[in-house]
């Protein structure tokens, strides 16, 4: 306990930090990979490659290496600087974005042909048919792989503990130049990840919860 | 036009003299891979007309519905909506679906919409109707199709006849020029056929323009101008309801009929 008392403003600050990197890559990571989805399922051949393309790149490349790219090698092409901060937040909704488009696009193939056909029927565009009757009825099907990887992308933000970003998964060496004993530090952030964990399956349960009266 | 006036061949007549027909379709062929699901089609739909069309599965009934809207492209042929050739893709051809009411065997209601937000969905992101507006006919129209009380349930708490009604306010929703059935009753328990049915021959009497797939004879007699029967992608016979079933003309129709009424 009192690893945890005497170094609270540390772990604050590094779990604060990672909610923060969570909560804006998971709402990019969505979007990035709704839009993804879209175009792998749009009529128009140029945009099923090209989001196939990106989803076969970088779903076969490893995280680390995605960081690796936007911290030593983007800032040589010289666009816009990031900071740390940004540079994690864009190399992991680059990289989850893709996993997302897949689950996103299994839960569009959930949904019966009929609904489309309907929509378009009534003089619905392809966007209007995908936002107003695919998509809500694709998520509705899909919400526990989507929590999956949800979960997977806030274990995956400890990556940005290794580039100098000071989040939770960076309170170990923080904690060990203090000189605290690093097994009980370690249980200690642990329990921090379990706590997340437990709030984004809470989340899910309301939602699913609330879906299923609406049926 | 009042439905109540003359007879039905007579109204078929004079609008056929005034004006284009409602729907055209002509040498319309079309093609999955091998099968030659369309052959050589040739029908027109005057104004105010209802068409019921019957066959034998597979005769390509549904396929004639679904090019009308071109939720099937044609291979060669022409169609003409109110007198304007079908557009093949985009804003054009989301604006002629807008105006052809389109009511499925499954009813395809939005599942996770309510029965109200069904019907106004369309007329709100479409037509760009203001919300409220949308609601207020929405009520009316679910009011004419008698589930006014089922209006915020969502289309899994409401008996199949109720469905393929809500789906026919939906339809009507956006005001279409024409409305394609495709076996709306087919996929309902007995008990339900004849609701549907009385909502359909309502429409008819307040001069809808209708092509509806159907095999039931007793709306055919009650509520159609004409009846065309198809075998094999071709339009066989094209007659009166009461000559068609009274004294068809070919063997394959004959042969249908028999079937039909011996179950
Ligand atoms: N999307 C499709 N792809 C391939 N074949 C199809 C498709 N839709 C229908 N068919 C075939 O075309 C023929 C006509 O089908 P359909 O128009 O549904 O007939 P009906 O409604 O009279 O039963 C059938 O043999 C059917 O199997
Ligand atoms: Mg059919």
């Amino acid at each position: 306990m009192d690893v945890l008392l005497d170094n609270l403003d540390v772990f604050r600050e590094g779990f604060i930090t990672t909610i923060q990197l969570f909560a804006l890559a998971a709402v990019g990571s969505l979007i990035l990979g709704t839009f993804l989805a879209m175009l792998r399922v749009s009529p128009v051949p140029v945009f099923r490659a090209a989001g196939t393309l990106y989803v076969t790149l970088v779903r076969n490349t490893p995280l680390t290496l995605v960081f690796l790219f936007f911290f030593f090698a983007y800032p040589l092409l010289e666009i816009i600087d990031l900071s740390y901060f940004v540079a994690a937040v864009v190399s992991l909704i680059v990289y989850t974005s893709a996993f997302i488009c897949e689950v996103v696009r299994s839960g569009i193939n959930t949904v019966s042909v009929g609904q489309a056909e309907a929509a378009r029927a009534l003089g619905l565009g392809f966007g209007q048919v995908l936002s107003h009757v695919v998509l809500p009825q694709s998520f509705r099907s899909v919400m526990p792989p989507l929590i999956s990887m949800l979960i997977a992308l806030l274990k995956n933000s400890t990556i940005a503990g290794g580039f100098s970003v000071r989040e939770a998964g960076a309170i170990r060496s923080i904690l060990s130049e203090r000189g605290e004993d690093q097994m009980v530090t370690l249980l200690w952030i642990a329990a921090g990840f379990i706590i997340l964990v437990m709030v984004l399956t809470f989340v899910q349960r309301t939602i699913e919860k609330r879906w299923s009266v609406a049926r | 036009m009042t439905a109540a006036e003359g007879s039905p061949s007579a109204r078929t007549e004079q609008d056929t003299l005034a004006t284009p027909p409602m729907v055209r379709m002509a040498s319309v062929d079309k093609h999955f891979g091998q099968l030659h699901v369309l052959r050589d089609i040739d029908i027109d739909v005057p104004r105010g007309q209802v068409v019921v069309v019957l066959g034998p599965s597979g005769s390509g009934k549904s396929t004639l519905c679904r090019v009308i809207n071109r939720l099937e492209p044609i291979d060669s042929g022409t169609i003409e909506v109110d007198g304007k050739p079908l557009p093949s893709e985009g804003k054009e051809l989301a604006k002629l679906r807008s105006d052809v009411g389109m009511v499925f065997q499954q009813f395809n209601l939005f599942s996770h919409k309510t029965i109200v937000e069904n019907v106004t969905l369309a007329p709100i992101k479409v037509r760009k109707r203001p919300a409220a507006e949308a609601r207020k006919t929405a009520m009316e129209l679910l009011e004419r199709v008698g589930i006014t009380d089922q209006a915020d349930k969502y289309p899994a708490q409401l008996s199949g006849g109720q469905q393929q009604r809500a789906a026919i306010a939906r339809a009507l929703a956006m005001q279409p020029k024409v409305m394609l059935f495709d076996e709306p009753t087919s996929a309902l328990d007995p008990e339900m056929v004849q609701e549907v049915l009385d909502t359909m021959t309502g429409l008819a009497k307040d001069g809808m323009t209708m092509l509806v797939v159907s095999h039931e004879m007793g709306f055919a007699r009650r509520a159609a101008h004409r009846v065309v029967f198809m075998s094999d992608g071709e339009i066989v016979e094209d007659s009166t309801p009461n000559e068609f079933f009274t004294a068809p003309k070919s063997d394959r129709a004959k042969d249908f009929l028999g079937k039909i009424l011996t179950h």
